[in-house]
């Protein structure tokens, strides 16, 4: 179990159970759990939805979208069965706040599950677990068949007359299916290729019926801003970004770890006093924000409070909370290139844009970047990235278009250096094969 | 749906709620590329080359996915959307191999077409391109997979409009590509349908590849010659040493009644044409027995000679003619004009496939009664009876998953066998052999009859939901097993009825009187209709029927026999040396077994090689207009007319040419392959009240007499010389059923498959590849 960090500027809300074996149902329901669902239960959909919408939650997947209008978006009545599904396909390079709470919270997903369900009236939920976290898929049934045990979950959950039932499903190992039409085509049994939209799957998603779904980390906070009230959470953030939320910092920083800091919270001091600073003491080169899809930020743009709103003004997007910090010995185009290796290895290939351009980013950077690069590639690895924002069919296109423009533009002056001290001006680059 | 304005580059345009933007632009004429979108196939929004820009949206949308809606304002040319195109073409450049000076379809490819608009012309990369082996998927389907763009056309086609599912994608990202359902070949009904629909020279056609490109052939327009369907099929055609050779058939032109839609036997099947075993040169049995070939002059004075002969020493009756289910209307209507009026007899027969005399005859008097192909595709319910369309008519299969899919159409099966369209059913019955006569008294309310056929009474039930229907029966339905459907059908108001029959012309061959006892229109031997005045002092008593003059001739009854493109040693087992004593004469392509006993054989034009009419199962006339040309052979209707002229008959009576100051122009003796203009022409000449019947060559010339003569063909000549079909109304006709439905059908039905369709698929090297393709697969699924 990897270890887990702590600060004293933490707000632990979602975290407040990591650690304490609530994992076990019995240490769950000690710590509070199952009582926000019996109060959703006895409440019913609409106060369940007014304080979500009054909690300022936002989805903690990337997007931000507020919970609670999502979920009021689903028609009350629908001939088709409705649908909550939980995306725990967290790929994220730099992200890693979902899998902890599957390890160390498991039944706080599934009572969130049941409380949206609840919300728009579906009697069954998914959970779908990343491919890659195999090792959590037995944590996480054991907690649902524990569930079905103690009568939350089946024909008449609590000792009502009404029904919920969860299904835990994994995935084969696509980063493209934590896109949320891909993942609902991957839990059919299909392709994992994203959907045409509209419709959106509030209207039309999973077997056709009204779905929500929602991020792990969403879905886990769900209880606690029931049990704490959806003003008080909201008053935890800052504004129009309500409560805590998971960052994971990494990379060349003294104590990485996964932190559970107020939406707002000082990009500075997350890194400086949270995470100890950069590691050995180096200076700072460049922040990545929220996972590896961000476009990175320099030392002078890391004066901001890490909300939604604030770290898009700032160019960038908060994203899934990965905060990958970079130091002062790392070379960009490497960096680069690392980055869109990983998106040109998860392309789905479905459209051109994506299919093609992040191949020849990735042939053209490794070529760059092993020393046989040209002034004209820096111009076209521009120019490439530009033609795939906002062309692609779904958002990975831009994941990856995004990042590198932000290297390209922010670090030109380093590619430039790059083509005149060959290969590489740093030296611990690793090996890189010639496609 | 209401309709709802919006304005696409400053033009207010109006379409009904919903109408993707795609389609409501291309509809005004606005362009937009795209290479994913195909019409009636799923939304894939992967190719992105359809972006536009909406107001008030702030990232380019795609015109595929976006409905129209009141208010809303595109732009769909601009230096951003020009951009954004051209940057998706570098893309898709960059591994493509770029080989088109070799590429099949360099010259009609839509990526070079968009490249040549978009200029994507200067490489952005150094690296080098993904190169993928060649696949040979099957004799008639090669895959070249660099050159493959993956707009998942062939994968829809394939599966949404054949319902075959043999295509799918393999790997993501770049290396995502188009697999087939066998690992490394295709296990499916080779339609060709994918190479069809690919917009670059991915997908290959077995028999085209490597030969032509596409600007040096002439691309001829015609119809398919191997089934009752008739579908449109474009020949491309190109000189040879010989005449004029066909290097490719597809469905370039998709103006037909097939639509998208084109068979294995339509794009492999014409090889037949070059076969070796085609014949070229008349043959005349010599001294010695043994067949000889000689000159045109010489075999047509020895035929016409004997002809005269016979009816000077044995008079009226003495000869017997058999025609065909692939001439055309024109030479069917002459053959039977010729054996009445020249030869002077009654024994006339072709290989009948299908009652469509009894069918005529339920008709009469009604109007509407009778499904074109198109009603079908278009109808809201239909009942098939039999048949098995998806083998035997895959035109037909195709429009009735096409309008279950598209048009939510709901199809109701009865079937004695497992048929695939089950599939699209909304109901099904299976029947024991005799069940349909009893489901048919249980449509008619016999409660009884429907007792233990599971599931009769739903789907009685439901039939009985349906306003209005198509009955489609299978040619097995003949006499009083096909009145009965009808009739029950005809108690109801909008019930519209087909027969299916084998042949490319098997309707045409029925309609114009092909029979010992019918006239063509199936009117009867005696009468007052104006054809009984114009054929004054033909026998007027019923001749033999086909098996009868076999007989007949076997045992000396006969003197003379005339087959054309009919082999009845094949089709009823006759012995070798049988017809001895008859002279016989035979026209055909190839030395069939019939052709092989006969006196005199004269070599003719296949469908691809002559100008005509042919009218398909559902009563649709199209026009067939020559492609190929091969020295040596000529169209039976040529030959017919020299024959009589050769007779000593005055050829005008036959064949009423020139007009009435006698021009005698040829405007390309019989429309072909280098008449192109003489057929536009024609429309002209149509279109001003003139008769574009110059030559007595000219099979047109008759079309005249035959819609003055047989009441169902009133054909709109305009629209048929365009190319487009133009469908018969049998209810126009005289003959009532009574007098029909005591006479012997004498239906043989063939039932050929898919790549079948007797002696031309027999000499079509392609189709017997492609057959032993799918019997090794057969054999290694056992």
């Amino acid at each position: 179990m990897p270890r887990l960090v702590s600060h004293p500027d933490e707000v632990k809300i979602v975290t407040s159970r990591f650690g304490k074996g609530a994992a076990k149902i019995d240490t769950y329901l000690e710590l509070g759990g199952y009582a926000s669902a019996r109060k959703a239960l006895a409440e019913g959909a609409e106060w369940i939805i007014n304080e979500m919408k009054a909690s300022g939650l936002r989805g903690r997947g990337g997007a931000g979208f507020p919970t609670g209008m999502k979920w009021s978006f689903v028609p009350k009545q629908s001939a088709k069965p409705k649908y909550v599904l939980v995306n725990g396909d967290e790929s994220e390079p730099g992200t890693c706040k979902d899998h902890l709470i599957f390890l160390h919270d498991p039944h706080a997903v599934i009572e969130g599950t049941i409380i949206a369900g609840l919300a728009i009236g579906a009697k069954t939920g998914f959970i779908y677990l990343r491919g890659e976290y195999r090792y959590l898929i037995q944590i996480v049934e054991r907690a649902v068949a524990d569930a079905y045990e103690r009568g939350f979950l089946g024909k008449n959950i609590f000792g009502s007359e009404t029904e919920f039932q969860v299904i835990v499903q994994t995935g084969a190992g696509a980063y493209e299916v934590g896109e949320e039409s891909a993942l609902m085509e991957s839990l059919e049994g299909k392709r994992g290729v994203p959907r045409i939209k509209p419709p959106f799957p509030a209207v039309v998603g999973l077997y056709g019926g009204p779905t929500v779904i929602n991020n792990a980390e969403t879905i886990a906070t769900v209880p606690h801003v029931l049990a704490m009230g959806g003003a008080a959470y909201a008053a935890v953030g800052s504004e129009r970004n309500g409560g805590t939320r998971l960052f994971g910092l990494s990379g060349h920083i003294e104590r990485p770890g996964v932190y559970e800091l107020p939406m707002g919270y000082s990009l500075r001091k997350m890194i400086y006093e949270v995470g100890g600073g950069v590691r050995g003491g180096r200076k700072l080169k460049a922040v990545v924000p929220g996972g590896s899809s961000t476009p990175v930020l320099l030392p002078e743009e890391i004066d901001i409070g890490m909300d939604f709103d604030q770290v898009g003004k700032a160019g960038s997007m908060l994203g899934s909370g990965g905060v990958v910090v970079i130091d002062d010995q790392t070379c960009m185009v490497e960096f680069a290139l690392r980055t869109i290796s990983f998106y040109q290895h998860e392309s789905c290939g479905w459209c051109i844009p994506c299919r093609e351009g992040t191949d020849w980013l990735k042939k053209s950077l490794t070529r760059f970047h092993a020393g046989f690069g040209t002034e004209k590639d820096i111009d076209n690895i521009q120019y490439l990235a530009e033609n795939m924002m906002g062309r692609t069919f779904c958002p990975l296109g831009d994941a990856a278009a995004m990042p590198t423009l932000g290297f390209v533009k922010k670090f030109r002056k380093e590619f430039e250096d790059h083509l005149h001290g060959k290969p590489c001006p740093f030296a611990h680059h690793p090996e890189v094969v010639l496609v | 749906m209401a309709d709802v304005t919006f304005i696409v580059d400053g033009k207010t345009l109006t379409a009904p709620a919903g109408t993707l933007l795609i389609d409501a632009c291309r509809k005004a004429g606005i362009e937009i590329p795209a290479f994913c979108y195909y019409p009636g196939l799923s939304l894939q929004a992967a190719c992105r080359m359809c972006v536009v820009r909406q107001e008030k949206v702030p990232k380019l949308q795609t015109a595929c996915t976006t409905p129209v809606a009141d208010g809303q304002v595109f732009i769909t040319e601009s230096p951003e959307i020009a951009q954004a195109r051209k940057a998706t073409l570098q893309l898709l450049l960059g591994n493509h191999p770029l080989d088109c000076p070799v590429c099949d379809a360099g010259g009609e490819c839509e990526l070079q077409d968009m490249t040549f608009k978009y200029g994507a012309g200067e490489s952005l990369y150094v690296e080098a391109k993904q190169h993928r082996e060649e696949q040979k998927w099957s004799p008639a389907v090669y895959f070249d997979r660099p050159r493959c763009i993956l707009c998942y056309r062939c994968v829809r086609m394939c599966g949404e409009g054949m319902d075959v599912w043999a295509l799918g994608i393999q790997n993501r990202g770049v290396t995502a590509v188009i697999a087939p359902n066998g690992g490394d070949h295709l296990d499916c009904e080779q339609c060709g349908m994918c190479i069809d629909v690919c917009p670059v020279g991915a997908l290959t056609s077995g028999t085209y590849r490597y030969k032509s490109r596409p600007w040096e052939m002439k691309h001829v327009s015609t119809v398919c010659t191997h089934c009752a369907d008739g579908c449109k099929v474009t020949l491309g055609v190109r000189r040879a040493n010989d005449g004029m050779e066909i290097v490719r058939a597809d469905n370039r032109d998709k103006s037909g009644i097939n639509g998208d839609f084109l068979c294995a036997k339509g794009r492999f099947g014409f090889d037949f044409v070059e076969s070796a075993e085609r014949l070229t040169q008349p043959l005349v049995r010599n001294s010695a027995g043994v067949l000889e070939p000689t000159t045109w002059e010489k075999a047509i004075r020895h035929v016409a000679k004997r002809f005269q002969e016979i009816l000077s020493a044995r008079g009226a009756g003495s000869m017997g003619v058999i025609g065909s289910t692939r001439t055309t209307n024109e030479e069917n209507y002459l053959l039977q004009k010729f054996a009445r009026t020249v030869l002077k007899t009654q024994h006339i027969d072709h290989e009948r496939t299908a009652d469509y005399a009894t069918f005529h005859g339920l008709l009469v008097g009604s109007t509407g009664r009778a499904a074109s192909l198109k009603e079908i595709a278009a109808a809201p319910a239909i009942l098939l009876l039999g048949g098995n369309p998806t083998e035997e008519h895959p035109l037909l299969a195709w429009s009735l998953r096409s309008d279950v899919r598209l048009n939510h159409a709901r199809l109701y099966v009865a079937n004695t066998q497992a048929i695939r369209l089950e599939r699209q059913a909304a109901q099904s019955v299976r029947l024991s052999d005799g069940g349909y006569e009893k489901l048919v008294r249980g449509l008619s309310g016999d409660e009884a009859a429907l007792a233990g056929l599971p599931g009769a009474a739903a789907f009685r039930d439901a039939l009985a939901g349906e306003e209005s229907l198509v009955v489609i029966c299978g040619a097995e339905f003949r006499g009083a097993a096909l009145a009965a459907p009808m009739r029950w059908g005809l108690s109801r108001p909008q019930v519209k009825f087909a027969l299916l029959s084998d042949g490319v012309n098997a309707r045409g061959a029925a309609d114009m009187g092909l029979y010992p006892d019918l006239m063509p229109g199936y009117q009867l031997l005696a009468g007052d209709r104006p054809i009984h005045t114009e054929y004054a002092g033909m026998p007027t008593t019923s001749g033999k029927d086909y098996a009868a003059m076999m007989e007949a001739a076997g045992s000396g009854g006969l003197d003379g026999l005339l087959v054309v493109g009919a082999d009845p040693f094949a089709a009823l087992g006759v012995a070798e040396g049988a017809l001895k004593d008859t002279f016989l004469v035979v026209q055909d392509c190839f030395l069939t077994r019939t052709a092989a006993q006969a006196d005199v054989v004269l070599p003719t034009a296949s469908l691809y090689e002559k100008t005509g009419t042919v009218t398909n199962s559902y009563g649709d006339v199209q026009m067939v207009r020559k492609a190929a040309d091969k020295a040596g052979v000529k169209p039976d209707f040529e030959i017919l007319v020299r024959l009589a002229g050769a007779m000593g008959v005055d050829v005008r009576m036959l064949v009423p040419f020139g007009d009435a100051q006698g021009a005698r122009a040829d405007m390309g003796q019989t429309r072909g392959a280098q008449a192109g203009e003489a057929d536009r022409h024609a429309v002209w000449l149509a279109a001003n009240g003139l008769e574009p019947k110059l030559s007595p060559f000219d099979p047109l010339a008759i079309l005249d007499e035959v819609e003055r003569l047989v009441p169902e063909y009133k054909l709109d000549r305009l629209n048929l010389f365009a190319g487009n079909e133009s469908t018969t109304e049998p209810g126009a006709g005289f003959v009532s059923v009574e007098s029909l439905l005591q006479r012997k059908d004498g239906v043989v039905a063939t039932h050929p498959g898919l790549f079948d369709s007797g002696l031309l698929s027999e000499r079509t090297s392609a189709l017997q590849e492609i057959r032993r393709h799918q019997e090794k697969l057969a054999v290694a699924a056992d």
